[in-house]
């Protein structure tokens, strides 16, 4: 640590807007986070951003941090950028913007219901607990994928939603395909039908961009290559 | 119906695969000396096997670019809709007349 300032240039506005500089001090362990937090008590009380857990618990202060979504809580400045080199802060791409570094989530959150990523448990549920043995292809499949906290990073990450927002998105195929693979669930062939459009699991390119960034090393694309497979077989046997 | 079209695409990148390989290996071959187009509608005239492969590249390609162009152009273009896919299913058309005619004339005429 030889460099005792760390300049930032934050995005200030919603779609249209402008980036301001500030200049802090640069200090050894600080994350991402902590300089944004800074700035808003110490220098502009009128920035805004949000968080909640600050330990990689909640996903709620994802950003783009020199044109990478990151958890801001869990990622040292030390790590993105070099000394003597600026902080760049963006709100996370491929979200309507509400103020500067803040997004409006909605959207995001109605894909999964569009691509029914809620537990379906039948007209009958089961009277008993389900006996899903852990080992089973089945349960390691939907186990690969069911640690998602629904952040945005891999909505941000992905240029398929950039090119189409209509497109359902890693985090939401990622939870169909934990469904689809959840034996207790009732609604696959629905749900099937739901993720199966020009904007849904066949538009993915496969671009991995979801995998890459996905801070709990989820990987949505093996996700919606899944549900590409079950589509297929479906439609092989006659179902839409 | 994406589901088909998705599967279609696969399918006949697969025979695409194939027939690209065959497609270029026979022209590296048959033209290491020099070949005049007598030459070639001497081999192609009357062909069935030719003719078969032919017809088959030529149905792939038919059905494998339109499906593919319409997803860039659905990614790339606001064009969404019907008219997207009447546009796209006219362009099937013409590759596969304009393909099957050229198998045709070197097959047969």
């Amino acid at each position: 640590m030889t460099d005792s300032t760390l300049q930032v240039d934050i995005w200030r506005g919603t779609d249209t807007g402008q980036f301001q500089g500030f200049v802090l001090p640069r200090r050894e362990h600080q994350t991402v986070l902590d300089v944004v937090t800074e700035i808003q008590r110490e220098h502009d009380a009128t920035l805004s951003y949000r968080f909640a857990c600050r330990v990689g618990m909640c996903g709620s202060c994802a950003m783009v941090v020199n044109g990478r979504p990151r958890w801001t809580c869990r990622t040292r400045v030390r790590d993105v950028i070099a000394n003597g080199e600026k902080l760049r802060l963006e709100p996370l791409r491929n979200f309507v913007v509400v103020k500067d570094l803040a997004v409006e989530m909605t959207q995001f959150f109605d894909k999964w219901k569009n691509a029914q990523g809620y537990f379906e448990p039948g007209p009958q549920p089961q009277a008993d607990f389900a006996v899903v043995p852990p080992a089973t292809p089945e349960r390691q499949a939907a186990d690969a994928g069911i640690e998602c906290i629904g952040c945005g990073v891999c909505y941000s990450a992905c240029d398929v939603v950039a090119w189409d927002s209509d497109y359902l998105g890693p985090a939401a195929l990622n939870r169909a395909w934990t469904l689809v693979n959840d034996v207790r669930d009732q609604g696959n062939a629905t749900r099937v039908e739901a993720v199966s459009h020009s904007s849904g699991c066949q538009a993915c390119h496969t671009h991995m961009s979801c995998t890459q960034f996905c801070p709990k090393v989820i990987a949505p694309t093996y996700s919606i290559a899944g549900l590409k497979r079950a589509v297929l077989r479906r439609s092989l046997r006659g179902a839409p | 119906m994406t589901a088909i079209l998705f599967l279609a695409q696969r399918a006949t990148a697969f025979v695409l695969a194939f027939a690209v390989a065959v497609h270029l290996g026979t022209i590296l071959y048959a033209v290491r000396g020099g070949l005049s187009a007598a030459e070639i509608l001497g081999r192609t005239h009357g062909n069935i096997a030719f003719a078969l492969f032919y017809g088959l590249f030529v149905i792939a390609v038919a059905i494998h670019a339109p499906i593919g162009l319409r997803n860039v152009l659905r990614e790339w273009t606001a064009r969404r809709g019907r008219s997207l896919d009447a546009a796209l299913a006219l362009f099937s058309l013409l590759l596969l007349t304009l393909g099957l005619r050229a198998v045709f004339a070197v097959f047969g005429a």
